[in-house]
């Protein structure tokens, strides 16, 4: 497999830490690679760089040195609407406000695909309302974004990066205001997305057991250095984790065979 | 209905209303000449210098034409900033930058440039300086690193709107009166006649900053997704904020030089225009042009005739529709957000 991503030897720093006590955050020659039509996961403790190497990856942050390179071309020589039909984020958080309806919301997903336009074409109509059908917001489809429960709010958002019809789908969090079933409805999409579209995802999360549930490699991040990359059974190994998390863990078996970690309860913190 | 549609239908129907109110402001007036009288000097029958052809082409006409103008103008900055801040309490009048308009248009009068063309041109210049001077330091001041704080950004513009017209009233109260002219007339907010060729750069300003404005509707649209959303999906969010910023205070300034200060049609107007149209800024920003020129040709028509002879300044009429029209989006967006 040819890598979709590709970062080598990214240098990258904040101009300034936002907080005068926090310590400056910077990734030094991170390398990694992400296949076609693969499901990566990039897990790893607050602040260890997950969603600066989204930023990076999009160019809302520019490196310092070395090259992030999509499809092999350097994404800093990429037209930003021409990398945003390759590449759609699922952000965090659905904006606030936000006055628009759910279509309108998944329509903007089709800019960066005729970004001259001034009213979308049927052509756009109709890749929207398959995102929403694929995400099972087509109902949804004329209430107000900010009327929504907080999953409805997440799957909107996934199907408005879905109407740009890309090759990397990137998520941040994906799973963070979805309770248990939507958990397990996002994660069957995203192999559905993954299997039949070929569409490679990016996943950045907290939660290791859906990671390890859902990618086929992860990428342990701690301090804007890359730890360990490789299969999840490779990646949550259980000293490992500890020595990056501080805290004790129980890395299990889930039935699937993937590994599950679990924090370890009754023993004390180190 | 597709939103096409939707647009094309409104702009028909705007379009009548402001051609009907264009019709109502043509035939009343403290003049009172027949309607009879005043169609004859519309289709050019009346001689040039019969008191009907003075009255309706020489005041009325241009009137209607500088009403129509500036209504629409302050309206489109109105959605323009809306869209900018996020906020649809933003507004010309209420972040200051028709304060800092007004101060230019304040130093370019005593520095006496009158009304032909060129001098227009300087006029409008000074306003569009102040109105870009107000509207950076307001959003210099109201900017931190989660975005626009919305209180903050209403005070900011309070804070610099009053220290405009502090400069204001200090740059009165040193020049000599005569030189002042009929600047504190001016300063309420006043429709009069402007020459034609200053006409023609008001609106070749007013249809800059309208293109401008119209043209980054789809964009302004994605804004709302927040800066970072919106440059992931390939807009670039630096440039179109520069673009509106001064589109904005373009349309504001040049409307304060040619009409001065007049206040809040860019709040009342975008405001009933969300209620119909939606909140689709490319259903908002053509449609705010004319209704932006029919509310406040209603406003000056109202102005002409409630307390004839006399005139109340036009500024005066969109004051009383917009104050409570600000307190009940205030009030709204505070239900919403408890």
């Amino acid at each position: 497999m040819s890598a979709l991503v590709a970062f080598r030897e990214v240098d990258f720093a904040y101009p300034r830490p936002e907080r005068a006590r926090a310590r400056r955050f910077a990734f030094e020659r991170l390398t990694f690679a992400v296949d076609a039509g693969e499901i990566f996961g990039v897990i790893g403790p607050n602040s260890a760089g997950k969603t600066s190497l989204l930023r990076l990856l999009t160019r809302v942050l520019a490196p310092a040195g070395g090259e992030i390179q999509l499809d092999g071309r350097n994404v800093a020589a990429i037209a930003s609407w021409e990398l945003a039909r390759q590449v759609a984020v699922v952000p965090q958080e659905a904006p606030r406000p936000f006055p628009f309806t759910v279509e309108q919301l998944v329509l903007m997903g089709r800019y960066p695909h005729g970004p001259g336009r001034y009213f979308e074409s049927a052509a756009d109509a109709a890749a929207a309302r398959g995102a929403m059908a694929a995400t099972g917001t087509l109902p949804l489809a004329p209430l107000p974004l900010e009327q929504l429960s907080g999953g409805e709010r997440q799957r909107a958002m996934l199907a408005r990066a879905l109407a740009q019809e890309p090759r990397l789908l990137v998520l941040d969090e994906p799973t963070s205001h979805l309770d248990l079933r939507y958990q397990a409805e996002t994660a069957e999409l995203l192999r559905r997305l993954n299997r039949e579209r070929g569409m490679t995802i990016l996943l950045v999360s907290h939660d290791l057991n859906l990671a390890a549930e859902l990618c086929d490699r992860l990428l342990l991040l701690h301090d804007g250095r890359v730890v360990r990359v490789g299969v999840p059974g490779e990646v949550l190994d259980q000293a490992l984790l500890e020595g990056v998390f501080g805290c004790r863990v129980v890395v299990d078996k889930s039935p699937s065979g993937r590994p599950t970690v679990q924090l370890a309860w009754a023993t004390e913190r180190r | 209905m597709t939103d096409r549609r939707r647009l094309v239908v409104s702009l028909v129907v705007l379009a009548a209303l402001l051609v009907a109110i264009a019709c109502v402001a043509l035939f009343v007036g403290g003049a009172g000449l027949s309607p009879r009288a005043v169609v004859r000097a519309l289709t050019g029958s009346a001689d040039a210098g019969s008191v009907e052809s003075i009255i309706t082409l020489g005041l009325r006409l241009p009137r209607v034409v500088v009403a129509a103008l500036a209504g629409g103008a302050l309206a489109v900055a109105g959605v323009a900033f809306q869209g900018l801040t996020r906020n649809p309490l933003a507004e010309p009048s209420v972040l200051g930058v028709t304060s800092g308009a007004a101060f230019g248009v304040v130093l370019a009068q005593i520095a006496g440039l009158g009304a032909s063309v060129t001098d227009a041109l300087a006029v409008a210049a000074c306003a569009f300086g102040g109105a870009l001077l107000a509207a950076v330091t307001v959003y210099a001041i109201a900017r931190s690193p989660g975005g626009l704080v919305i209180q903050t950004l209403l005070l900011a513009g309070v804070i610099v709107g009053i220290f405009f017209s502090s400069a204001i009233t200090v740059v009165i109260s040193i020049v000599d009166v005569d030189r002042l002219g009929g600047v504190v007339h001016w300063l309420l907010g006043n429709l009069s006649p402007v020459p034609a060729g200053s006409l023609a750069v008001f609106a070749v300003l007013a249809a800059a900053g309208f293109g401008l404005v119209l043209a980054s509707a789809r964009e302004l649209n994605l804004l709302a997704l927040g800066e970072e959303a919106a440059r992931q999906l390939g807009v670039d969010a630096e440039r179109l904020k520069r673009r509106v910023f001064l589109a904005a205070a373009l349309l504001t300034g040049t409307v304060v030089a040619f009409t001065g200060p007049i206040g809040f049609v860019g709040l009342v107007v975008p405001h009933v225009l969300r209620g119909v149209v939606g909140q689709d800024n490319r259903l908002l920003v053509p449609t705010a042009m004319l209704a932006g020129g029919a509310f406040l040709l209603a406003a000056d028509t109202v102005a002409r005739n409630v307390v004839a002879p006399a005139e109340l300044s036009v500024g005066v009429i969109s004051a009383f529709c917009g104050a409570p029209v600000f307190v009940w989006v205030l009030r709204s967006r505070a239900r919403a957000a408890a």
